[in-house]
């Protein structure tokens, strides 16, 4: 080869050079020595180059391909398969039908019941947080989801209660 | 306060004060808290990780907590104090490895330490020597409470504080215990405890959590479940669970003592000849051999003062604390003549043992 191959993710010559076959697609990386190490691929058995390949080069096509996709963060579906974690808090809300019939066989239970950090939820617009959720009740209207609708009306009567409150309180 | 008088300080846990209990060596409650609308730190880019890093360490820093404290990124720490800090249980070693933009805040006592986008935004963790479950709680409820006046947490009303990974929904609390349960392993009666523990909703890990051997007869059992459940409720649940550990292993020592005494008292003699005697010594075996001593003090056949020498012997036996008394690299094996040398120093004064007691010969 005349020129050397450079390092898939810095640009400085790549002397690693992997290849492997996933899902019979052949996949190949070349790497500097302090990426391969930085990435894990000296270590066989914790490292997959498919993971590696789609973080260096994840185009917003290839993920809408995968199912759906957090509007916050760019988080996919097949992301969270491969990784286990979700990308931001607002994943929770995106991927929530994904989530909710995982929690029971995780959990004791899937309904949060300890320390709720008033000051910081206190510091969030109340007034913000009504109309996310009149939004939601619209939207869960329209596509007739009358559990999920019966749910914010809950919440938004949960939301007016403690705005309330904390008027008389103060 | 700086990173290297914070390393020669000797870690909270080897408090002589609170070193009174048999069993439990120490507690541990750590919180995984996140900001809103910040991505996690295993998939924000690097330049959002570094923002999120300062706003927590200027949050973390300015708590009563942290008065005095010390602060470092991963890419400020060498190796070896990494691998210290890790032995200390004050950095996990998730977080040694991690990516830059993550660091840890330790207060000046090492009760309280802080990692920064490690698996979340926030790993909030309090240290206690001992079995003090309820304190250590209100200890890390207060740190926690002092963060989210400046901090805005992601929290959902049904789920709770959201974490990167959705096994720590809810309180995002972790309490833990590191047992120490020489009797039960000597009687083979581990697996059937751990089986009896996951049971009930727990796990028993080793000394430094998952994937770790439980060298030194020292396990780490915590709750496993994270949803559902007030954080009051899940320490009630692991407290009825460690005392009942508790009980299996006063009972398994109980009866060593009444079938098999010269057989334990055997083993604890020799533990300590070695201890006093060796010159080359690897850190898993020291970590036997210091169980096998402390098991002794236990039963009585030392001093009780002697159960805090041991257990500050449990963390400067360790690999990392070994290569930090001295200046230029060690070789593994040199390791072990040094780890030799340094416990052959401090058992040459230790109170010879009375097998006598009890009634036992």
């Amino acid at each position: 080869m005349a020129s050397p191959l450079k390092c898939d993710l810095c640009s400085k010559p790549a002397t690693v050079h992997l290849t492997q076959i996933v899902n019979n697609k052949v996949h190949k990386v070349d790497l500097c020595e302090a990426c391969a190490q930085a990435k894990g691929v000296t270590d066989p058995s914790g490292f997959s180059l498919a993971d590696l390949l789609l973080k260096a080069s994840l185009s917003p096509e290839a993920a809408v391909a995968e199912g759906l996709r957090c509007e916050h963060c760019g988080f996919t579906q097949g992301d969270f398969k491969k990784h286990g974690r979700f990308g931001c808090p607002h994943c929770y809300e995106t991927f929530k039908g994904m989530i909710e019939p995982m929690l029971d066989n995780m959990h004791k239970g899937t309904t949060h019941t300890g320390k709720i950090p008033h000051k910081a939820l206190d510091r969030q617009s109340i007034t913000e947080r009504l109309s996310k959720l009149e939004g939601s009740l619209d939207q869960a209207i329209k596509s007739e989801r009358y559990e999920d609708a019966a749910r914010y009306r809950d919440e938004i009567q949960q939301v007016k209660q403690t705005a309330v409150g904390q008027k008389l309180t103060s | 306060m700086t990173l290297a008088a914070l390393l020669a300080t000797p870690s909270e846990l080897t408090d002589t004060a609170s070193s009174k209990c048999a069993i439990v060596l120490m507690t541990r409650i750590r919180l995984a808290r996140n900001l809103a609308g910040s991505s996690f730190p295993g998939w924000a880019k690097e330049k959002q990780r570094e923002k999120i890093f300062e706003a927590c360490r200027d949050a973390v820093a300015s708590t009563p907590q942290m008065k005095r404290s010390v602060s470092a990124t991963v890419d400020e720490l060498s190796e070896l104090e990494k691998q210290i800090l890790v032995e200390r249980h004050l950095i996990s070693r998730e977080l040694s490895g991690a990516k830059s933009g993550s660091g840890v805040i330790i207060s000046k006592d090492q009760a309280f330490s802080v990692m920064i986008n490690e698996e979340d935004h926030l790993r909030i963790q309090t240290l206690r020597a001992g079995f003090q479950l309820k304190k250590t709680w209100a200890a890390i409820n207060d740190l926690d409470t002092a963060l989210e006046e400046k901090l805005d947490y992601a929290f959902s009303p049904t789920l709770g504080y959201l974490t990167a990974c959705p096994t720590n929904l809810g309180t995002g609390m972790r309490a833990s215990a590191m047992m120490h349960l020489p009797a039960l392993v000597i009687s083979s009666q581990m697996e059937k405890v751990v089986r009896a523990v996951n049971q009930l909703g727990m796990v028993v890990r080793g000394l430094f959590g998952e994937g770790s051997d439980a060298s030194g007869s020292i396990f780490q059992i915590s709750n496993q479940t994270t949803l559902g459940e007030s954080e009051e409720d899940i320490i009630k649940r692991l407290g009825s669970v460690l005392n009942s550990i508790i009980e299996h292993e006063v009972n398994a020592r109980a009866k060593l003592m009444e079938n098999d005494a010269a057989k334990l008292c055997d083993k604890i003699g020799r533990a300590y000849g070695i201890l006093q005697n060796c010159h080359l010594l690897s850190s898993g075996e020291a970590m036997n051999l210091l169980s096998l001593l402390r098991l002794g003090i236990d039963l009585e056949m030392f001093p009780d003062e002697s159960r805090c020498v041991i257990d500050r012997l449990f963390i400067e036996a360790q690999p990392g604390h070994i290569q930090h008394t001295t200046k230029h690299d060690l070789e593994s094996n040199e390791r072990d003549t040094l780890r030799a040398e340094k416990l052959r120093a401090e058992f040459t004064n230790f109170a010879k043992p009375k097998f006598t007691l009890n009634g036992h010969n």
